[in-house]
């Protein structure tokens, strides 16, 4: 039995519009999450990745495996956050400050991945100023 | 017009608490922890492009005792987060939602998350690699 009205299909309304693609880039991004922050995990434990000082931290950053696979953490990271963030502040926060709130961290992520790439790139192709 | 005041469906306060629903709010708060962790995470490679007084700044913070204490929070909030991603990725596909399995994945999923925690910190700390 059909519960929609011919008019309804026609007009394309309804809740399953946009959301489903919401819903799979959260689980796209959440299994390559997986590897990569494991990689990340395993450089910290094993102390590959040395945060003693400004030399040995941009000596890790800069090799071009590293400096990839830290991009592609960061974007991937910042964008699962993204999708994290926009249902929490969609589910709790009501009334004009949720859409402040929805554009505020969106542009607060894009930023972050913006400078967390842009720093990895200039580490691994630029000498110290 | 919405009515604000319209009766909700049950609502946390009278929710039974029981070990489903506790993992639930906890993996939220965790994603919610680590996307604070991916903004500081951007802060640490940023300070590794900008100089080396920038980078000391941020690690004294970071390294200090309180800092040690939010990292020990952050990796908690990253193996559960992770762990018990997983087996939601298990739900998406449709494997594990047996009662009896969700809660034996849900005790499983604390007690893994915990011990790599600590395995990690006690690495760390001994330094061994």
């Amino acid at each position: 039995m059909k519960y929609r009205t011919p008019l309804s299909n026609v007009l394309g309304l309804g809740s399953s519009k946009t959301g489903v693609h919401h819903w799979w880039v959260q689980r796209l991004t959440a299994v390559a999450l997986i590897p990569l922050t494991l990689w990340f995990a395993y450089a910290v434990v094993s102390q590959g990745l040395d945060f003693s000082s400004f030399e040995s931290a941009r000596e890790f950053i800069g090799q071009p495996i590293h400096a990839l696979l830290l991009i592609l953490l960061a974007f991937t990271m910042l964008h699962h956050s993204q999708l994290g963030i926009q249902v929490v502040v969609e589910d709790y926060v009501h009334g004009p400050l949720k859409v402040v709130g929805l554009i505020a961290s969106k542009y607060a992520h894009i930023a972050a991945g913006v400078a967390a790439i842009y720093s990895i790139v200039v580490i691994s192709v630029g000498p110290v100023s | 017009m919405q009515n604000p005041d319209r009766p909700l469906s049950p609502h946390l306060s009278v929710y039974r608490w029981q070990i489903s629903n506790g993992l639930s709010i906890l993996h939220r708060i965790t994603g919610f922890v680590l996307a604070t962790g991916a903004f500081l995470f951007t802060l640490w490679i940023l300070s590794a492009a900008v100089s080396a007084d920038y980078y000391d700044g941020v690690m004294a913070v970071l390294s200090s005792g309180f800092g040690l204490l939010i990292m020990f929070g952050y990796t908690f909030c990253f193996y559960y987060h992770l762990c018990n991603g997983i087996r939601h990725l298990g739900w998406d596909v449709g494997k594990g939602f047996e009662k009896a399995t969700a809660v034996k994945t849900g005790i499983a999923v604390v007690v893994v998350s915990s011990a790599l925690t600590l395995g990690s910190w006690a690495v760390l700390m001994g330094g061994v690699a």
